[in-house]
């Protein structure tokens, strides 16, 4: 899938199509960005042609997936964000981004947050687990083989953060029952209505007792 | 989302300075509410004071009642051993609240100052005294299916969406705070404001006061209570109604009660004249109902939501059966 290339567009074609659409959403987005600074920034910032630079950058280290990253992101930025768009991390999903559905669902210092309504910069120093960092190399990890196993997806756009939650919801011994389950899993909405196969494949898990 | 500047101090002297020098600075704890409001330009402030390097997380009993630090996490004060077996009551409710996701990141001083949840509030398109004073309430003639029965004004009739608080007001807890001005307790029950010609303040907490934590008192309510939350899923939804019972009982005989309703007015509603009802009556339906009855007096309907007038007496009888049965 990754060195896949776009058909019927010749290489140059496409070189220069990106490079026109990159210097457009440079131009659009610093326009949006003044349109969305206060005024004060904008006061102190009126004498230099430099807008982009008053924009506080802030210097941002932490681990994901066992890798240390050293960052700098404007304080406005979320976890989720940061994630998708500096890290190319796209695994984490966006679905709502204020918090309704846990599509964007990772692990913090081992507990499960959202990280549509996480700020980045306060995430220095911690470490970050999003579904790309659960298997182990090949080894795909026991919750998302049973997920396979009990077709616990259709469309597949909740599954990353379903995954993420499942695990925490074993790791915190909230797998107890069925019932215990829906509850506990009840922060991740899927519009596909996969529920009961996603039940069915945390108590397979469940029910395993293996280590996860 | 507008640019706005961030800091981390680690004391609470600076943090407080931070805000004090700087009207349009707010504290930022979990985030979920804030990072959801700014998100959505409802609010847009150009610093956020981030306190989570603050040593303000712990969970201890003190002077015959338990200090929770205001940024113990919901989801560690709802699973807290003394909380679970001592204050049943308020990890019944926190546990209600969310989902678990969002009560790994929710704080307990930014659980007490969430905003509401009302349509109009949330819709900068609309007119909201609350978010635009003076723009008029959406919600008074509109679809106010989720709104206030008690306390409201022609102004604003929205609720105010917390779980836990409605367990803190019932157990009789205090704010505490600090300020360039010093420090304040505050009983739950005063924090919260009514809207009446002001919908814009939702609490009397003044710019730049810190909450450090919450104290609830030890009054013995550790086995005959409930927290009873009606909603239009099983999980992951805000009250409709929502019901914190303690009850104290001896040879069936009700020697304390302590009631309060989420999901009803602008402040966590507490039913004192249905407590003192309850108070040397024998358990029985007739007891429950009566003080449902009391409970309800001066409750007033908006329209959408005329079924909580029902639904609000029904939910104070359950959780009062629920409790004296536990
Ligand atoms: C989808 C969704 C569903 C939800 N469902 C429920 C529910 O069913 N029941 C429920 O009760 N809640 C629910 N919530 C709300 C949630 O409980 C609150 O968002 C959370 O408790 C806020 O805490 P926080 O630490 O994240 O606050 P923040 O967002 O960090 O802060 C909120 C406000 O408090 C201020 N603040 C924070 N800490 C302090 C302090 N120590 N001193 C002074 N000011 C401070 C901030 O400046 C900010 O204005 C839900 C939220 C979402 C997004
Ligand atoms: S994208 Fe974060 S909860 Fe929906
Ligand atoms: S599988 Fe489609 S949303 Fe869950």
């Amino acid at each position: 899938m990754a060195n896949k290339k776009p058909c019927a567009v010749s290489e140059k074609e496409h070189k220069e199509y990106s490079e026109a659409r990159r210097t457009f959403l440079k131009q659009s987005s610093a326009v949006v960005a003044l349109a969305l600074t206060p005024p004060t920034i904008l006061k102190a910032a009126a004498n230099d042609e430099k807008i982009a630079s008053y924009f506080e950058q802030v210097p941002l280290t932490l681990e994901v997936n066992g890798k240390t990253e050293s960052l700098s992101v404007e304080p406005r930025v979320t976890l989720l964000d940061m994630l998708r768009e500096q890290l190319a991390l796209t695994g984490t999903k966006k679905g709502c981004d204020y918090g309704q559905c846990g599509a964007c669902t990772v692990h913090v210092d081992g507990k499960r947050v959202l990280s549509c309504l996480s700020l980045a910069v306060m995430q220095d120093g911690k470490k970050v687990t999003t579904i790309e960092g659960l298997a182990n190399g090949d080894q795909l990890h026991p919750v998302q083989e049973a997920f396979i196993k009990h077709d616990g997806f259709q469309c597949g756009y909740c599954t990353p953060g379903q995954i993420m939650s499942a695990v925490a919801c074993l790791r915190e011994g909230h797998a107890g029952s069925p019932a215990e389950i829906r509850e506990y899993m009840s922060g991740n909405i899927c519009r596909c209505g996969a529920y009961s196969n996603i039940v069915d494949a945390i108590v397979d898990v469940k029910q395993g007792g293996q280590k996860i | 989302m507008i640019n706005f500047q961030y800091t981390r101090p680690s004391s609470q002297k600076a943090a407080i300075d931070a805000l004090a020098k700087d009207a349009s600075a707010q504290y930022i704890a979990g985030g979920t509410n804030l990072v959801d409001l700014m998100k959505r330009n409802i609010m847009a402030p150009e610093k956020l004071v981030d306190i989570n390097k603050l040593p303000l997380r712990d969970i201890q009993e003190v002077n015959g009642g338990l200090q929770i630090g205001a940024l113990a996490l919901n989801s560690v004060v709802s699973e807290d051993d003394t909380v679970v077996q001592k204050f049943p009551l308020l990890s019944l409710a926190l546990k209600a609240g969310a989902s678990p996701q969002l009560r790994n990141m929710a704080t307990v001083g930014g659980n007490t100052l969430q905003r509401t949840r009302c349509p109009y509030f949330y819709d900068t398109a609309m007119p909201c005294n609350k978010r635009q004073p003076g723009t008029g309430c959406g919600a008074l003639k509109g679809y106010n299916r989720m709104h206030a029965i008690f306390g409201a004004s022609d102004k604003c009739i929205a609720v105010h969406p917390s779980d836990m608080c409605v367990a803190l007001t019932a157990l009789n807890a205090m704010v505490l705070v600090t300020g360039v001005k010093g420090d304040r307790r505050i009983p739950f029950g005063e924090f919260h404001r009514l809207p009446s010609d002001t919908p814009q303040k939702d609490n009397i907490l003044e710019h730049g006061e810190l909450i450090t934590g919450v104290w609830v008192p030890d009054d013995g309510f550790t086995k005959n209570v409930h927290y009873l939350k009606v909603r239009d899923r099983a999980s992951y939804a805000f009250a409709l109604v929502s019901v914190a019972a303690a009850l104290y009982i001896q040879n069936n005989i009700i020697k304390k009660a302590r009631l309060a309703m989420g999901g009803v007015a602008h402040k966590p509603w507490r039913l004192a004249e249905a407590e003192k009802a309850l108070i040397g009556k024998k358990v029985s339906d007739a007891t429950f109902q009566q003080a449902a009855h009391i409970a309800m007096r001066g409750a007033k309907g908006y329209g959408y939501n005329n079924f909580k007038l029902k639904m609000a007496p029904n939910t104070i009888i359950e959780a009062l059966t629920v409790a004296a049965k536990a």
